[in-house]
């Protein structure tokens, strides 16, 4: 099968007057269709910066990025969803709304997209909470909430920034089975950064292990742990491997 | 609207503390003895309304177009403005320092300047009252156009959207709680800047007619004008206040 996202030789600097930043270099992997690939790694390591990439928000300055496939066409104006640490969702509208956003920016038909936004709010488990204002959730509710804004304009890639890092450890947790069972019903292919070790092995399908001074890419492999996963797996001796080899990359052995 | 019983509760705790503070005026003159035309009686001053031929609902009116036309022309040349250096960065960064430097001069003290400039009369006083309230609004609603979280722009522009589209969905309703609170100082600031203006010259509006009766010590009279420019100012305030419950929901309202 034909890879959905291709990276090959990425690399970006930023420029600021004469001083230049290496935010990321040697960035090379693959992303399948309906993969959750896991970006982890310190801050400064480049992992916001290659999701930027993705995003089409940030041009990289050599390599390849390559993304859709002829079996899975992909559309850079209306195939990305995003999630980011903070909701971010906008203060003056209800839930519902906030969901539509995306659907508005795309002109999307008003009718089908509300029917789908109820969908994905019942999806994230929010039902009955269409017309409350942000405020009135809790900070992981509204986290899901962003999560079904993601998903409204039914984008075929999903990119989430540490979305859950703003959140309590156990909300975390908790956030991590949903989004297992979000990602298996809606069957996106999703990149998932993060700087936490054991929540990039206990989501991905893969982990992509990024290192910071030089920001390059470290390693890529595959998590053979099957799905669903259950916190319980966390204890198991394959979890404890991978977790250990990425401890090692990242120097904290 | 539904009123909770601690709203309620709140409500008639404002009532009540109006109502003693007048009753504290009455005993305060009528105890202490105070001559009449150093401090009347809450009801001498509200008689003063049918006494004499001042004319007062005329001066009512003029007064009350000079501050309202004054704060309705500060708003909407003031978000015009705001409005047009979000869309060039250039020209804000062209006109931001000298709009802090005027902001920085009492414009009270342009007064006698704008009456050299334009004779006195209404509209001098309705231009005084826009000078001291344009301010507050163009620089809390420029800050709040400037106030956009980076990922949310990253999120629009994710989904290529226009500028038009981020200004109308994102920039302008996320920048309305800062309006308004421009909007609550600067209905204040209107008030004094249309009073200074007929302090300094008019033939015309409640400040003028405080200084013809203060020639008569027609004490009584002055108090009834103060509490009358008083009441402009809180309907002007109130009025804020009801748009900006309309407008902006609960917990986004800035003090």
């Amino acid at each position: 099968m034909e890879p959905f996202i291709h990276l090959d030789g990425v690399r970006k600097v930023y420029r600021k007057g004469k001083s230049e930043f290496l935010a990321i270099s040697d960035a090379s992997f693959d992303v399948m269709p309906g993969e959750l690939v896991a970006l982890v790694g310190p801050s400064g390591c480049g992992k916001t910066t290659l999701l930027k990439i993705l995003a089409g928000l940030h041009p990289h300055d050599a390599g390849t990025v390559r993304i859709g496939s002829d079996a899975h066409p992909f559309d850079p104006s209306r195939d990305v969803g995003m999630v980011f640490q903070q909701p971010l969702l906008l203060r003056w509208r209800r839930i519902l709304e906030n969901v539509l956003l995306p659907t508005e920016i795309l002109g999307l038909p008003a009718k089908e997209s509300r029917e789908r936004a109820r969908g994905l709010l019942a999806l994230v488990g929010l039902t009955g909470f269409e017309e409350k204002y942000p405020y009135e959730l809790s900070g992981g509710m509204q986290q899901r909430a962003a999560i079904a804004r993601a998903l409204v304009h039914d984008p075929k890639l999903v990119l989430m920034d540490e979305p859950f890092g703003a959140l309590d450890a156990l909300t975390r947790e908790k956030m991590n089975l949903e989004l297992l069972r979000i990602w298996k019903e809606s069957g996106k292919t999703i990149v998932f950064v993060t700087h936490g070790i054991s929540e990039a092995v206990f989501l991905g399908t893969r982990v992509v292990v990024l290192t910071a001074g030089p920001a390059r890419m470290a390693d890529n492999f595959d998590v053979a742990l099957s799905y669903p996963r259950t916190l319980d797996m966390k204890t198991q001796e394959k979890f404890g491997e991978y977790t250990r080899r990425i401890y090692r990359l990242l120097d904290m052995e | 609207m539904e009123i909770s019983s601690d709203s309620l509760r709140r409500y008639s705790l404002a009532v009540l503390v109006h109502v003693l503070l007048v009753v504290a005026w009455y005993l305060f003159v009528k105890l202490g003895d105070v001559p009449k035309y150093v401090m009347p009686t809450p009801g001498e001053a509200f008689l003063a309304l049918f006494t004499g031929s001042y004319g007062w609902w005329q001066n009512v009116a003029v007064t009350g177009a000079e501050i309202f036309g004054g704060y309705f022309l500060a708003l909407v040349i003031g978000v015009g403005l705001a409005l047009l250096f979000t869309w060039s960065r250039w020209l804000e960064e062209l006109a931001m320092p000298a709009l802090v430097s005027l902001n920085m001069i009492p414009k009270v003290a342009l007064g006698p300047l704008i009456i050299v400039w334009f004779k006195y009369g209404v509209w001098p006083n309705t231009l005084i009252a826009f000078s001291i309230a344009v301010f507050p609004i163009l620089l809390t609603t420029a800050r709040g156009l400037r106030e956009v979280e980076p990922e949310l722009l990253d999120l629009v522009k994710s989904l290529r959207g226009s500028r038009w589209q981020l200004f109308v969905k994102i920039q302008l309703p996320g920048a309305l709680p800062y309006i308004f609170s421009g909007m609550k100082v600067a209905s204040i600031l209107a008030v004094a800047g249309a009073i200074v203006g007929e302090f300094l010259a008019s033939d015309k509006g409640l400040g003028y007619l405080m200084l013809q009766v203060q020639v008569t010590l027609d004490t009584a009279a002055m108090f009834m004008a103060v509490i009358l420019i008083t009441l402009i100012g809180v309907l002007l305030y109130g009025s804020v206040l009801v748009l900006e419950r309309i407008f902006v929901p609960k917990d986004a309202r800035i003090a």
